[in-house]
C-alpha cells in the first residue's frame, strides 16, 4: 500500500460526518435542558436546610442504629414465616391464574386473535405496571390488614410477570412438534397437553422459581402498608423510632433475600 | 416402546426423572402447603365486609374520577415524572464509572472489589426501604425519592454494564492498542462502540422501571404520585384511585412501547 500524505489542510480521519456530529450535539443539548428543567420543577418545594444537614442526619441515624437490639429477633420468627407464606402462596395463586392468561395471550394457542388475545394482553400489562405494594395498599383498604391481602397482592402482580414470559415462550415453541401431534388427530386440549406443555415445562418451572424469589423480596416490605409479614414489624419500629430494632430487621430481610436468591439460583441451574 | 408390549398405557416422561426426588418434592410441597394454610389467619368476617367495597372499587374503574382531585393528581404526576428523569440521568451517569470499575478485564483488583461492593449494596435492599432512610436524611419530598431511584439505578445499570464489558471482543481492543492508543482512546474507540447500543437500551428500560417505582416510594413520603394514591385510598375515594391507576398503566404502556421502538432501532 502506498502511503498517502495528507493534503495541506490537515483534516485527518474523523469518525462522523459534520451533520451527524451536529445532530448529536443538539441531542445532548436537548437532554441536558430537559434534565435541568426537571430538576428545577422537582425542587420547587425542597427545603434546602433539611438537605444540607443530611450528612449529620446520616451520622446520627447510624449512631442510633448501632448496636442492634438482637432480643427483638424472638418476635421476628412468626412474621418471617408469614412473609415466606405470602410469597409462596401468592406465587402459587399467581401461577394458577397466570397460566391460563398466558395460553389465551399466545398467538399460537389463543382461541381468538382479534378478541381474546387483546384482553389477555391488557390483563398482563395492567398487572405488570402496578407494583405489588400498590396492589397491597388497595387490598388492605378493601379487605382489611392481614396476610391474605398480601397473598392476593403478590398473586395479582405475578399474573403479569408469569403471563408475559410464558406467552412469549409459547409463541416460540417448535411448530413441527405441534404439527406432528395434530397430524395424529389430536383434539385442541390434547395438542396443548402433548404438544405445548412438554416444550414449555422447563421454562415454566424456571419462571415460577424466579418469580418466587422476587416475591420473597417484595413480601418483606408489603407489611409497610399493613399486609402482614416482617414489614409490619419494621413499620412499627420505624414509627416508634426504635432504630436498634430496625437494624436487626434489615439484617433479617437481607438474609431472607439472600437465601431465597441462592435457592432460586440452585433450582434454576438444576432445571436448565 | 416396550410399554405397548407389556400392555401399559404410554405416559409422558416426568419433569423430574428420579422418582425418589420427585415424590420427596411432592410430599414436602404438600406438607408445607398444609402447614402454611393451617397457620394462615384470616378474618373472614372482615373480608366479607370488604367485598362490598371491593365491588365499589371495581365499579370505579368503569367511571374513573379525574376531575375532583385533578390538582393533586397532576402535581403528583409531574413530581413522579421529573423525579424519574433526573434520577435516571444521575444514576446512569454515576453507574458509568462504577460499571467500568466492576469489569474484571478493565479494572485492577482493589477497584474491582470496591465497585462490586457498591453494586451489591445498591441491589440488595428493596427501593422502599432505601426510601425510608433517605426521607429521614433529606426530609420529605421528591428529592429523597430522586436519590432513592438514582441509588437503585446505579446498582442495576453498573451490574449490567460490567457484565457487557467483561464479554467484549478482545481482538478489537488489541487492534486499537496496537495502533498506539492511550487508555482513554482505548475506551472511546475500542470499548465504547461495543457496549453503547445495549447500554442506551438499558437506560431507556431503567427509565421505565424508575417511573413504576416512583409511584410506590411516595407511600413513605418520598414524593410523587404514590402519596396522592395513598391519600385517595385512605379517604375511600375509589374514583380518584382508579383514575390514578389508569394514568399509571397508560404511561407505563406508552413508555414500554416507545422504549421497545428505541431498542429495536439501536440493534
Amino acid at each position: 500500500m502506498p502511503v498517502h500524505t495528507l493534503p495541506s489542510r490537515q483534516v485527518g480521519w474523523q469518525r462522523r460526518t459534520m451533520v451527524a456530529r451536529m445532530m448529536r450535539w443538539f441531542g445532548w443539548l436537548l437532554g441536558v435542558l430537559v434534565t435541568v428543567q426537571c430538576w428545577q420543577i422537582m425542587n420547587e418545594d425542597t427545603i434546602w436546610e433539611f438537605v444540607y444537614d443530611a450528612p449529620a442526619q446520616a451520622g446520627d441515624l447510624l449512631g442510633r442504629m448501632w448496636p442492634p437490639r438482637w432480643s427483638v429477633l424472638d418476635k421476628l420468627w412468626v412474621p418471617l414465616w408469614d412473609t415466606l407464606n405470602m410469597a409462596t402462596l401468592g406465587t402459587g395463586l399467581g401461577v394458577v391464574l397466570g397460566v391460563p392468561v398466558a395460553f389465551l395471550a399466545a398467538r399460537t394457542t389463543t382461541p381468538s386473535v382479534s378478541i381474546v388475545r387483546p384482553i389477555a394482553l391488557l390483563v398482563i400489562v395492567a398487572s405488570r405496571s402496578i407494583n405489588s405494594l400498590i396492589w397491597a395498599l388497595l387490598l388492605v383498604t378493601v379487605m382489611g390488614p392481614g396476610v391474605l391481602a398480601g397473598i392476593i397482592a403478590i398473586a395479582l402482580r405475578s399474573i403479569g410477570f408469569i403471563g408475559k414470559l410464558l406467552y412469549e415462550a409459547l409463541e416460540e415453541v417448535d411448530g413441527r412438534q405441534i404439527e406432528a401431534i395434530t397430524a395424529t388427530g389430536a383434539s385442541g386440549p390434547q395438542r396443548i397437553a402433548y404438544g405445548f406443555v412438554p416444550q414449555i415445562m422447563p421454562v415454566f418451572a424456571g419462571i415460577s422459581v424466579y418469580r418466587w424469589d422476587i416475591n420473597i423480596r417484595e413480601s418483606t416490605v408489603l407489611g409497610l402498608v399493613g399486609a402482614g409479614g416482617i414489614g409490619l414489624q419494621l413499620n412499627a419500629s420505624v414509627s416508634r423510632l426504635a432504630w436498634p430494632e430496625v437494624t436487626v430487621m434489615f439484617i433479617a430481610i437481607l438474609c431472607t433475600v439472600a437465601v431465597s436468591e441462592w435457592v432460586s439460583a440452585k433450582v434454576r441451574a438444576a432445571i436448565i | 416402546m416396550s410399554a405397548g408390549v407389556t400392555g401399559q398405557r404410554w405416559r409422558p416422561p416426568p419433569l423430574i426423572v428420579n422418582p425418589w426426588l420427585r415424590w420427596a418434592i411432592y410430599g414436602g410441597g404438600g406438607l408445607y402447603l398444609a402447614l402454611a394454610l393451617g397457620t394462615l389467619q384470616v378474618n373472614w368476617g372482615r373480608v366479607a365486609e370488604g367485598l362490598v367495597r371491593g365491588w365499589a372499587f371495581v365499579a370505579a374503574f368503569g367511571n374513573p374520577d379525574f376531575s375532583s382531585r385533578w390538582g393533586e393528581i397532576s402535581e403528583g404526576m409531574i413530581e413522579s415524572l421529573t423525579m424519574t428523569v433526573v434520577a435516571t440521568v444521575v444514576g446512569v451517569a454515576i453507574s458509568l464509572p462504577v460499571g467500568l470499575g466492576a469489569a474484571r478485564n478493565l479494572a485492577p483488583l482493589p477497584v474491582y472489589l470496591v465497585c462490586r461492593g457498591i453494586i451489591a449494596v445498591s441491589r440488595s435492599f428493596p427501593e422502599i426501604i432505601v426510601a425510608i432512610l433517605f426521607v429521614k436524611m433529606f426530609g420529605f419530598g421528591p428529592l429523597a425519592g430522586m436519590v432513592t431511584l438514582a441509588f437503585a439505578t446505579i446498582g442495576f445499570m453498573a451490574k449490567l454494564l460490567a457484565e457487557d464489558l467483561e464479554d467484549i471482543d478482545e481482538a478489537q481492543v488489541e487492534a486499537v492498542r496496537a495502533a498506539g492508543a492511550s487508555w482513554p482512546q482505548l475506551m472511546v474507540y475500542a470499548v465504547q462502540p461495543q457496549v453503547l447500543p445495549r447500554f442506551i437500551g438499558l437506560s431507556v428500560y431503567r427509565l421505565d422501571i424508575n417511573f413504576r417505582e416512583s409511584a410506590v416510594i411516595g407511600i413513605v413520603g418520598a414524593g410523587g404520585i404514590g402519596a396522592t394514591l395513598n391519600t385517595s385510598f385512605d379517604r375511600y375515594e375509589f374514583g380518584t384511585s382508579a383514575a390514578i391507576l389508569l394514568l399509571i398503566i397508560g404511561i407505563v404502556m406508552m413508555a414500554e412501547y416507545s422504549s421497545g421502538i428505541i431498542r429495536k432501532r439501536l440493534q
